[in-house]
Formats: C-alpha cells, sequence, structure tokens
C-alpha cells in the first residue's frame, strides 16, 4: 500500500487528480510516479494516460468509454475514482519500474554558461566552485512540463540556489541548463524562460519516437558530467 | 499535389487528434480549437475523426484544388465559395482540379475546418504546430478511406450542433481550488459576463471582467491543468487554458469548462463575451455523452448514406 492520497477531485469530465501532498518531496512525487505506473501498467477500458506532476497525479479517460464497461456507478467519474482506490490499496514495490540514471554532458564555456558569474556572485564564491558545487549532485527527474521533455529536477544544493531572473529572457537557447531555487532543468529546444543558465548540452532530449518521445521519465536519475 | 495555398490567411494550421498519450513527457495533445467541428468535417470527408484537417481563422485561405477532390466544411462560416459558387457549411463538396475555395465574410465563429477525403498528410511525431505559409501545398494522406456513399452535397442537420453563439453560457465544472474563490468571486464568476481579452490566442484566453478575490494558496507545486481549466493569477484576471495549454501549471484550478461546451469557446475570438454557469458532474458527462451519440448517428448515416 502507498501513501493515502490527501485529495481527489475531478478536472473537467475527462480526468481525475489525485493529489498526495503540496510540496516538493520524494516520498509524495514516488507516490505520483508509482500510482501513475501502476495504471500504465494496468490500464482500465477508457483509459487515456496517467501523468504524474510534483506531488499528484492525473488520470485522462474517455467517461463514454467508462460508463460503457462499467456501469455500476453513476458516472464515470465515481468509477474512476473506485478505480483509484482500490489501486491505492493494492499497488506494490514490485511494481515500481526501475529508473534509469541519465549522465549528461554539460559545458560551461562563456558562451554557454550565461548566468555562472551571477550565480556564483550570489553566494560569493568563484564560478569553479559553483561548477564543483552544481557537478556533485545527483538530481531527480520530479516532473516533466511546461515544454515537451522539460525535466524539473531537484534539489540544488542550497549555495547555488539562485532565483529566477526578474526579466525573463525572450530567447533561451536549446540544451540550456538552468536553475530556479532548489530547481534545475534543461530547456530541449529554444523557448522564452526565466532560469539562471549555469552551462548548456549537446545531448539532445528529444527522440523521433512517439512512445519515447524524450529521453527522460519522471522518477529517473541524472548525473552531469564535463566531457574529458 | 492536393491543395496549394494561393494566399495563406491568418493562423492557419494543421490539426490532429492523434497527439494524446504524451502529456507526461510534457508533451500537450494541441489539436483543433473546436474538436467536435474537426471530427464532423473529417467524418463528412469520409476520414477517421482524428485525422488532420485545416483550422483557419478570419481572413482564411485561398485554396486551389490540385485532383479532384472531395472536402468537406464545419466550425465557424466564413462564407465559403468555390469557383465563386457558395458551398454550404457544415457539408461535404466535390471540387475539381483547379478549382478555387475562397471565404469571403465572417458570418459566424473564429476557427473553420477543412477536411479533405483521405485526409492530410503531417509529421506525426511534430511537436510544434504545423503553419501553413503562401506556396504551401498539402498532399493526400492516403489509404484510411471509410466505406461511404457520397452524394453531391451532404450536410449534417442543426440538430446535432453544439448550442454555438458569439455570446455563449458555458458550463464548468469547480475545480481543485474553487474552495479559495469567496463567495463574491462565486457569484461573480457564475453571474457576470467576461470579455476576451485581445491576449487571448490558442493557448488561453485571459478575460476582462469582474476581478475574482481568492484566499491565497498555503503552497501550491505544479500539478496538471487541461483544455477548460480556468486558472486564477494573483491579479484576480481568470484565464481559460485552450487547445495549446502547458500540461501543467502552478496556478489555482478554480473551474474547469465541460468538454461538451468547449467548442462553444472555440468559436469565440477577441472581444467576444461569455458567462459561465456551474454544473456537477453527473451534467457533464450526460451532455459528452449526447455529443458522443450525435457523432455516432453522424457516422453511421454517413456510412449507410443517409443524412439529415
Amino acid at each position: 500500500m502507498m501513501i493515502e492520497p490527501a485529495r481527489i477531485f475531478s478536472l473537467g469530465d475527462n480526468a481525475v487528480t489525485v493529489e498526495f501532498g503540496n510540496e516538493i518531496s520524494e516520498a509524495l512525487n514516488d507516490a505520483a510516479i508509482n500510482l501513475s505506473r501502476h495504471f500504465n501498467a494496468h490500464p482500465f477500458p477508457g483509459f487515456v494516460e496517467a501523468v504524474p506532476a510534483m506531488a499528484s497525479t492525473t488520470i485522462f479517460y474517455r467517461p463514454h468509454e467508462v460508463h460503457f464497461h462499467d456501469d455500476l456507478f453513476p458516472t464515470a467519474f465515481a468509477s474512476v475514482e473506485a478505480k483509484i482506490k482500490d489501486a491505492i490499496l493494492n499497488v506494490s514495490a514490485s511494481e515500481e519500474a526501475a529508473s534509469q540514471l541519465i549522465e549528461i554532458p554539460i559545458s560551461f564555456a562563456s558562451n554557454h554558461a550565461l548566468d555562472l558569474e551571477k550565480i556564483a556572485g550570489h553566494s560569493g564564491i568563484t564560478p569553479d566552485e559553483t561548477i564543483e558545487i552544481f557537478l556533485a549532485k545527483v538530481y531527480r527527474v520530479y516532473m516533466l512540463g511546461f515544454l515537451p521533455g522539460f525535466a524539473y529536477m531537484g534539489e540544488v544544493d542550497g549555495r547555488i540556489a539562485v532565483p529566477r531572473l526578474t526579466t525573463p529572457r525572450t530567447a533561451v537557447p536549446k540544451g540550456s541548463v538552468g536553475i530556479a531555487g532548489r530547481q534545475t532543468g534543461i530547456y530541449p529546444s529554444e523557448s522564452p524562460g526565466g532560469w539562471q543558465i549555469i552551462g548548456c548540452t549537446e545531448l539532445e532530449l528529444l527522440t523521433d519516437n512517439t512512445n519515447e518521445p524524450c529521453i527522460f521519465r519522471p522518477g529517473d536519475h541524472v548525473r552531469f558530467f564535463r566531457p574529458g | 499535389m492536393t491543395l496549394l495555398f494561393q494566399k495563406e490567411g491568418i493562423f492557419s494550421s494543421l490539426q490532429n487528434l492523434r497527439g494524446i498519450g504524451r502529456q507526461s513527457f510534457g508533451i500537450n495533445p494541441r489539436g483543433p480549437m473546436d474538436r467536435f467541428a474537426a471530427r464532423v468535417a473529417n467524418l463528412l470527408a469520409g476520414n477517421d475523426e482524428d485525422g488532420s484537417v485545416l483550422e483557419m481563422h478570419f481572413p482564411a485561405a485561398q485554396i486551389e484544388f490540385g485532383e479532384d477532390c472531395r472536402f468537406a466544411l464545419a466550425g465557424a462560416d466564413f462564407a465559403a465559395a468555390l469557383n465563386g459558387i457558395p458551398a454550404r457549411n457544415w457539408a461535404a463538396h466535390s471540387a475539381r482540379s483547379h478549382d478555387v475555395l475562397k471565404f469571403e465574410g465572417k458570418v459566424f465563429g473564429s476557427r473553420s475546418y477543412l477536411a479533405i477525403e483521405g485526409g492530410m498528410k503531417t509529421d506525426r511525431a511534430g511537436y510544434s504546430t504545423i503553419r501553413l505559409a503562401k506556396g504551401s501545398i498539402v498532399e493526400r494522406e492516403a489509404g484510411n478511406f471509410i466505406d461511404c456513399h457520397q452524394s453531391e452535397s451532404s450536410f449534417v442537420s442543426k440538430s446535432i450542433l453544439p448550442a454555438y453563439s458569439s455570446f455563449p453560457t458555458v458550463r464548468v465544472l469547480p475545480g481543485g481550488e474553487f474552495g479559495l474563490l469567496s463567495d463574491a468571486a462565486i457569484r461573480a464568476l457564475t453571474s457576470e459576463p467576461f470579455v476576451l481579452s485581445n491576449e487571448s490566442d490558442r493557448m488561453g484566453y485571459r478575460l476582462d471582467g469582474p476581478v475574482l478575490s481568492a484566499t491565497e494558496p498555503a503552497e501550491m507545486v505544479s500539478a496538471a491543468v487541461t483544455f477548460g481549466t480556468i486558472q486564477l493569477p494573483p491579479d484576480g484576471q481568470p484565464i481559460v487554458l485552450m487547445a495549446d495549454h502547458q500540461t501543467s501549471g502552478g496556478y489555482p484550478r478554480v473551474a474547469n469548462v465541460i468538454s461538451a461546451d468547449l467548442p462553444l469557446l472555440g468559436q469565440l475570438g477577441p472581444q467576444d463575451k461569455v458567462s459561465f454557469q456551474l454544473a456537477n458532474i453527473e451534467e457533464a458527462e450526460r451532455a459528452a455523452m449526447q455529443m458522443e451519440r450525435n457523432l455516432k448517428k453522424l457516422r453511421t448515416g454517413i456510412r449507410f448514406g443517409r443524412f439529415w
């Protein structure tokens, strides 16, 4: 059995959100990811997808199909809610898919590390120390969002946890690695954005594979390294 | 070559309903703003409902057919004319090679859909919207015809259409953070008209109207949002997320538009008005299922050559 959700509520008539809490924590994120993996492995008729976020999972479904296959409940929502409650009681650790460790090359060259000096200046350390602190950690992928393939990762060492830029850039270059508070993330494509940029990777994050459209899955771990 | 764009129109794009199932990768389904109209256009053209259609705004594109082709129009009525002869909306038509399709005026709505028999070829793995510029060419996607009895001009009965209006009342379900709204804000949300600001686009509609006051949430971490989610940023002016919304957000989700009423929103543009009415999940599901039954009726009718 997993953590009891704090709330279960509808997100329109096509989706139900299961909220485990409202903070960034590994335990809550684990619950969100495990519940979504459970439904991906055991879809019910009418299931569309399970989308894990920081501390919640949202199950998308087609109400008419759910209702057609399960008319014991007055609404498709009630039917999906019952399936969720049942899953929470029965999800076991053995169903959890192994998460991968992804190694990502990063360049800190001055034309890539747009805000490195500023990040270092923020806590009065040198750029080299900033880089060392950043590379020392293995980061967890909490969720994907904002842009296709954009992974919200944590936790960044408090010493380099800089706030977002007051004025976002209109174009952050593709591959830029940014910091926003205790979170880090990589822009898979050029986009407007306000995260402070510590470096840049040449690794292609998006794939042509429709089923695995990017190299990350929620729950994966990421280690950055400087290519030799 | 099936379609040649002689004039591009504004924001003409190819949209389909095949992008679902990848939100956990941060990829939203995108697709047509008025899904009902896009599905009907495909059905009338003899295609699967989820295939690519052309979404047009006014002024719309001017299109030359490169081969004999059956096509269908649905959604907004932009006074279509094929070689100068009016071509009715919510209907299928036949074009000959070199025929030219023009849209001569904005009669109703904001988004018109064009489907061609055999579907429009698009890159299925694409993550960005395919915009059509002057000189663009759209090819037919072969091989997904359904068995279709072709009458010369088949059309859809008004009785199966959603209650389209230039000032619609749209039903909403309370959202996850509905409880943060003050009583006065709930009254304002469900009784006052809102106007779509000029910053409204395929990502979302910013609404001008009464400022909605809400208790500030203690903390809100990023969570899923969807087509029709009404978010309330700190300035108290709600935003309705539309087809190109991001997959997650951190603003309170005060309400969600019911899926059966999304097509009504999809036909609005900047400066149009909308009002909201609270519904419950039973009503929302009944309306969604009625829409599916109407589409099924149309599908069956097309297969057996009966229209009404």
